[in-house]
């Protein structure tokens, strides 16, 4: 690319290189995307990309392009491949099958039936992605342009428009007209809190000093949630954008992306995409000849999920032990080595280009009075789409689980939905109808956070989901405030002894007493909303607890100390499977005859009712 | 000077202070166990908790942490502070029953029952040792290692420190196990024996903050019934 390889010395340049970038562009969008992300790297798509490029060399064909892309979505579809021109999109591609997709698709223009999405629930085929109702109902702003773009090409950046905004707040724009833009946008932060990033870029922009920080916060400790992992290993160059007008805006000339070490791949990208942009000095010293200088580095972290929050990410990136400290004074004050320093989500940093393409009216045209623009969700669970979904805020949780989502699995009864992550809380069917809006998640119980979202049917104990997210939050407290390193233990406590059978009448109150307590003596966010998975059951599944407790009883029938597995003596035919498959060996019984379980010996795997074809196993 | 309201009063105090201090400059008692005049603030053991903001707009901090502000409202003995600093103590106990410090503050704040489950640990984790012997003996021979449950002190690697001197100043600072209380026995958390105070506050007269049960002016009990004595 020889027109690439010069440092661009102004903004017309830029502007130049840019149009010329996007009429090539133009004149030939014919590629295909291949989904290079974790899921379908799993299903191979490293060698399906290595068996097209093989095919084109072959064939001597130059004006088709690979671009190998990030996450796509439909995870459980992969390996995923898309042509274009017209979208077309087909799933579980295999090697044997690049071949033909070349010949008729590409060349004849035809397509490929047999590897179409088919819907699980109407069984209809589709064509194009946009009428997949997995996407239809989406608006992808950010994820849509993974597939453009081959994330280690900056010109598939450039060429859709990337870097125009950094490059207009640079050269064309006061500090205070950035800020006032953000402002209006609305743009809430998407890493857990909410706060609006304009008022937080304002406040660091009003300290002086004689240097100034800003960080990308991509440390992404929810379990489960990957959305910023996404963005940053399938458009790392939205990430690097977002810095650099967030760090002109702010007045800091030092940027940082602060990112896990368990996203091998994230790092990669970035550290390719922050020397692509240097060579282009679209990053370093005197960028484009304005006389702003701004630079970028990675911090590596070791994946504690406390780093993620602010004061403790800024002593992790020091090199202290990443514990959070009491604020005021607030990071804008008092941040990285003693500066004002900002902090952002990557998510929230990839919105800022998009603020300045579509205007801040534009913009906040998209979502609720007070939440705008999208906000990417990790749809988990038992629900049949799983993977990203990116929507605009205050779409109602049913829309995202039923429509998008396409319902629960195996047609089961929908029971509650996690939002929020770890520390989020479980909204009940009731609330189905309850818009995703920061206000409206938190007057719920439970939160926007970081956009988990895991799905639960009927088959899921909600006493058992507080326990599992005590767990995780129990091992993740950095362990400095008492009330929340002995806080969340204590609770687990007396939430195992419900789960076992052991809890008295008063276990309920008491629970919600310390609960109260670890929520308002705890210094950070981890322990002021551990309480939130434990209050938000109790709030709407109380009758769970108590079935537990007054009844030594679990209704969907997971705690282990309260079910027991018995064989029904008319039904048992004496076949053995599940004498043969008990682990513990529990079953007893002669051939042909009842048998009959030892429930001393008994560990309740539930091994024996997978494997009975008769359905004598009875849970009880 | 920063002027802000402590429980109901205009107050001053120098740029710089916490509210721990300020309260202590006014003559209000808190009760705290990671802190020392001598060494840094860490905040961790969360007892000295005072509510800041005005009514259903506030929140719980942690005093010796938190500075002074311009303008701030802060309650030091409101009904939330004094339910969450209880179960605070009811905590400590359940966890940490051979100190007599925690013994002593149990009977000075009127914890008169555990409702958890007894532990017998050593040490509460509120980093004094640390502070000392970083601070004071300039030794740096000790530390947090591990996170969460895991947490405890211990020296770089796990090894016998070089950098110790031997002086002491961690025993002596801690409230642990510096003076070890002699009266609960192993069944029971809760020792009282020393309870010779009135309980610190009537919940009836949250807003007014007097501590005096029974009231020595209206002579009423916490439940409002005239004192017998
Ligand atoms: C325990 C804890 C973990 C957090 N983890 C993350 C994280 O992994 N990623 C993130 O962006 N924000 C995380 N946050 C939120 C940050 O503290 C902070 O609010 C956010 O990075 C600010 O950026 P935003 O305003 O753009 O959301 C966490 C907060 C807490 C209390
Ligand atoms: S004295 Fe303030 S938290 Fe321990």
């Amino acid at each position: 690319m020889s027109f690439l390889q010069a440092r661009l010395r102004s903004p017309e340049q830029f502007a130049a290189m840019q149009q010329k970038l996007r009429l090539r562009r133009e004149s030939n969008e014919r590629y295909v995307a291949i989904c290079g992300d974790t899921g379908c790297a799993a299903w191979g798509s490293k060698n399906i990309r290595a068996v097209f490029q093989e095919k084109l060399d072959n064939l001597g064909v130059k004006e088709i392009a690979i671009r190998f892309t990030g996450c796509l979505g439909l995870c459980e579809y992969g390996p995923i491949v898309v042509v274009f021109p017209g979208e077309i999109f087909y799933q579980r591609v295999k090697e044997d099958d690049v071949e033909e997709i070349l010949r008729e698709t590409f060349l004849k223009g035809k397509v490929i039936q047999r590897l179409l999405y088919e819907d699980p629930l109407s069984d209809k085929k589709y064509v194009r992605a946009s009428e997949i109702p997995f996407y239809r109902g989406q608006k992808r702003l950010l994820l849509g342009k993974h597939w453009k773009i081959d994330p280690v090409r900056i010109e598939d950046y450039l060429a859709i428009g990337g870097y125009s905004a950094a490059v207009e707040a640079f050269s064309g724009l006061d500090r205070e007209q950035i800020i006032e833009e953000v402002k209006k946008s609305r743009l809430r932060g998407r890493g857990g809190a909410g706060f609006p990033a304009g008022l937080k870029w304002q406040e660091c922009y009003e300290t002086p000093a004689d240097k100034k920080y800003i960080i990308c916060n991509a440390d992404e400790g929810d379990p489960g949630a990957f959305m910023d992992r996404s963005i940053l290993e399938g458009n790392p160059h939205s990430i690097l954008e977002g810095l650099l007008v967030g760090g002109y805006a702010v007045g800091a000339e030092e940027g940082l992306i602060y990112v896990r070490a368990e996203y091998p791949t994230a790092v990669e990208k970035l550290k390719l995409a922050i020397s692509q942009a240097e060579e282009l000095g679209l990053l370093g010293d005197n960028i484009l000849d304005t006389g702003f200088h701004f630079k970028v580095s990675l911090s590596i972290g070791a994946g504690a999920f406390v780093c993620g929050e602010t004061s403790a990410l800024v002593a992790s990136v020091e090199g202290r032990v990443g514990e959070p400290r009491q604020k005021p004074p607030h990071l804008a004050e008092n941040g990285l080595w003693g500066k004002p320093t900002v902090i952002n989500n990557a998510e929230t940093l990839a919105n800022v280009p998009l603020i300045f393409r579509l205007g801040s009216e534009g913009y906040g045209r998209i979502g609720t009075e007070n939440s705008r623009g999208t906000k990417i969700f990790s749809l988990v669970g038992k629900v049949n789409n799983t993977g990203l979904v990116e929507v605009p805020l205050g779409m109602t949780l049913r829309e995202i689980i039923f429509d998008i989502g396409g319902g629960i699995k195996e047609g089961k009864k929908f029971k509650a939905v996690q939002t929020g992550g770890p520390s989020g809380g479980c909204l009940p069917e009731s609330l189905l109808d309850l818009p995703t809006d920061y206000e409206d998640l938190n007057a719920s119980g439970s939160m926007m956070g970081s956009g988990g979202m895991i799905v639960m049917d009927e088959d899921t104990c909600m006493v058992d989901v507080a326990r599992y997210f005590l767990r995780f939050l129990k091992d993740e407290s950095c362990g400095k405030c008492f009330s929340c390193r002995e806080g969340i233990g204590r609770m687990l406590e007396l939430i195992d002894d419900i789960c076992e059978g052991t809890g008295s009448p008063g276990h309920l109150e008491f629970l919600q007493e310390v609960a109260r307590a670890v929520k308002d003596s705890t210094m950070c966010g981890l322990g002021q909303t551990s309480v939130n998975p434990v209050l938000s059951t109790i709030r709407y599944f109380e009758d769970e607890y108590r079935a537990h407790i007054e009844e030594s009883r679990c209704p969907a029938g997971v705690c282990k100390d309260l079910i027991r597995f018995e064989i029904d003596k008319e039904l048992c035919n004496g076949c053995g499977a599940c004498l043969k498959s008990c682990p513990a060996e529990a079953i007893e019984g002669e051939r042909k005859k009842p048998h009959g379980i030892l429930d001393w010996k008994c560990t309740r795997c539930g091994i024996c009712l997978e494997t009975c074809a008769q359905g004598a196993v009875l849970k009880k | 000077m920063i002027n802000f309201t402590l429980n109901g009063l205009d107050v001053a105090v120098e740029k710089g202070f916490t509210l721990l201090e300020a309260a202590k400059f006014y003559g209000i008692e808190l009760p705290t166990l990671c802190y020392n005049e001598a060494l840094s603030p860490y905040g961790a053991c969360r007892l000295c908790l005072v509510e800041v903001g005005i009514p259903g707009r506030s929140r719980l901090v942690s005093s010796c942490t938190y500075p002074a502000g311009e303008g701030l409202y802060v309650r030091t003995h409101s009904n939330r502070v004094i339910e969450t600093r209880k179960l605070l103590i009811e905590m400590y106990l359940a966890t940490c029953p051979g100190s007599k410090t925690i013994q002593d503050l149990a009977s000075k704040y009127h914890v008169t029952r555990v409702r958890f489950k007894q532990k017998h640990e050593e040490c509460i984790l509120c980093g004094l040792c640390i502070r000392m012997c970083r601070e004071q003996m300039q030794a740096k021979a000790i530390g947090f290692v591990e996170r969460g449950g895991f947490r405890r002190i211990s020296t770089p690697f796990e090894k016998k420190s070089e950098e110790c001197r031997l002086c002491g100043g961690c025993m002596y600072i801690c409230p642990a196990c510096q003076a070890r209380c002699q009266g609960p026995q192993e069944k029971s958390a809760v020792c009282n024996a020393c309870l010779n105070l009135s309980p610190p506050c009537l919940e009836r007269f949250d807003e007014m903050m007097c501590y005096m049960d029974p009231c020595v002016a209206c002579e009423q009990n916490s439940r409002g019934e005239k004192s017998e004595r």
